[in-house]
């Protein structure tokens, strides 16, 4: 044996996502998950998240967490404790094997990474840092991500945060996603999902309209129901209200 | 260096086997120190392509195994110089092949100097294929011209870019040829098959070849003999385009026009 330690405990500044819960019924908030998750599969991918129950705190709202933390993880996510919420609710959330974030962690909204220590009893979840889904407005800084190869079937390629440029074909069976906006310099002949995270003002802009779906925030228009435009025109789609509106560029 | 190759597809009964036995025949014709390995442990059927079946006595995961030499095991074709066929296991099952263990015994091939080593993949997109593809420096996809065939090996080209050594380690990605099977003019032209033009509008891989469906396959395979072999064949002869493509010459595409058949032979059938 050598006399390196086998741990080493410290405390770190982590950007977490933070999901405020409106909805204390496990039920309506898996279909409400559903519904995100089925527009954007594989949106969560073991993202580690932080229930805040400050909506639910006053009144006597019982939280069922073990049946909550294996909803989220279904859909990709894990929960690593909680935020706020009244003295019952969090003791239930410790029960469950949750932890318990004061409220003096809760941190300033657009968290940066600090070099001072935080104290270090708090569980540390993966180093990963998540832009947060919750706000609508893109932040300011985020770079496109560039795809120059085809996006094959079967293959699913997530802007996180930003846009995402395409130079070449997306085939039928293929899945492009983006937090803001989609470019695709070539056919796009799958599925396309832009504002994924609640930007209501993304586009998708595409060379040739063949899709299987587009979507905008959630609003979706499937293949049977899209106007395809004259293959090899180039369009634009943006939402108004309700309604994806389809131009040629 | 033997430059590997690999024949896939995603779908089973498109072509890869026909195709594997006839490209790498059509090399080792040109004088390239030639192998064919057979990655289709369980269903062997590269060994009967070729005709050799009656002289396996070792196969590939024998040779993984370190219960015989890569020279034991390769059977020497009779026919064509420079031609070598390693036989797949038909006793075990697709878990007998590692990743460790086909990198070992391609490395191998490149150490007994051998210039071209062709990968015939099983179906699907699973483990077996997948340890087919991992090392290849080219890959033909083999298409027909139907929807699904087609959706298939767009998903396989998908893998290609993603789950191969060449992608993990950020090298020069694989060289992608595709190869239409199966093609029949007539049938495009009732509507009822994908056009030459229209599977390379979905696909847009560079086109290797076009073989046309043909009755010299089948009596070929019957008789364990590689269709290119037959070169008076129309099948022979647009896989020896094939190969010259894969070598770097141009030539134009044949059997693709429904037109160019004679009158008489389509009134006979042939
Ligand atoms: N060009 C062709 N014309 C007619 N039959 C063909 C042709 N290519 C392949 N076949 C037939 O299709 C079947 C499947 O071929 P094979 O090469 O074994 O496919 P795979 O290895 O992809 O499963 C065989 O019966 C073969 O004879
Ligand atoms: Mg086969």
């Amino acid at each position: 044996m050598n006399d390196t330690p086998a741990f080493e405990l410290k405390g770190r500044l982590l950007t977490l996502t933070v999901l405020r819960l409106f909805e204390p019924h496990v039920v309506n908030l898996a279909m409400a998950l559903k519904a995100k998750v089925e527009q954007a599969p594989g949106f969560f991918d073991n993202t580690p998240v932080v229930l805040d129950l400050e909506p639910l705190q006053d009144g006597h709202k019982v939280i069922d967490f073990p049946a909550l933390v294996s909803l989220l993880g279904n859909h990709g996510l894990l929960v690593s404790g909680v935020l706020g919420g009244n003295e019952k609710q969090r003791r239930a959330a410790a029960d469950a094997g949750l932890g318990l974030f004061s409220d003096r962690q809760r941190g300033a909204e657009p968290p940066q990474p600090a070099p001072e220590p935080a104290p270090a009893a708090e569980p540390e979840p993966r180093p990963e840092p998540e832009p947060e889904p919750e706000p609508p407005a893109r932040p300011a800084t985020c770079s496109a991500r560039l795809v120059t190869q085809p996006v094959r079937s079967g293959q699913q390629i997530y802007a996180r945060g930003g846009d995402l440029v395409v130079l070449a074909p997306v085939s039928a069976g293929a899945e492009i996603i983006a937090d803001g906006h989609i470019h695709v310099y070539a056919p796009l002949r799958g599925r396309a999902i832009a504002g994924a995270a609640g930007d209501v003002d993304a586009r998708i802009f595409c060379q040739s309209l063949e899709a299987e779906l587009v979507s905008i925030n959630g609003v979706y228009q499937i293949k049977e129901d899209l106007e395809q435009g004259v293959p090899g025109t180039p369009v634009q789609i943006h939402r108004q209200n309700d309604n994806l509106i389809i131009r040629p560029l | 260096m033997a430059r590997i190759i690999v024949v896939t597809s995603g779908k089973g009964g498109v072509g890869k086997t026909t195709s594997s036995a006839a490209i790498s025949t059509g090399l080792a014709q040109r004088g390239y120190k030639t192998a064919v390995v057979d990655f289709d442990v369980g269903l062997r059927n590269l060994d009967l392509i070729m005709g050799v079946e009656r002289r396996v006595v070792y196969d590939f995961v024998n040779v993984i195994n370190d219960e015989a030499k890569l020279g034991q095991a390769l059977i020497r074709d009779k026919r064509v110089e420079n031609l070598y066929v390693l036989p797949a296991s038909q006793t075990r099952d697709k878990d007998a092949l590692t990743q460790e263990g086909v990198g070992k015994v391609l490395g191998q091939f490149a150490e007994d100097g051998f210039d071209y080593v062709i990968c015939d993949s099983p179906a699907g997109i699973e483990r077996g294929a997948q340890l087919a593809m991992y090392f290849a420096d080219e890959a033909i996809v083999v298409s027909n011209p139907e929807v699904s065939s087609v959706r298939d090996s767009d998903r396989m080209l998908g893998i290609l870019s993603s789950k191969s050594r060449r992608a993990e380690q950020d090298d020069e990605p694989i060289r992608e040829h595709l190869l239409i099977t199966r093609y029949q003019p007539e049938r495009v032209d009732l509507g009822e098959m994908l056009s030459v033009e229209d599977v390379l509008e979905i696909l847009s891989v560079p086109l290797l070849g076009v073989i046309p469906e043909s009755e010299a396959v089948l009596q070929a395979s019957n008789a364990g003999v590689p269709v290119i072999m037959e070169s008076g064949s129309d099948a022979g002869q647009a896989y020896d385009d094939a190969v010259a493509r894969l070598l770097g010459e141009e030539r134009e595409l044949r059997f693709v026009d429904a037109r160019k058949k004679g009158f008489f032979s389509r009134l006979l059938g042939k």
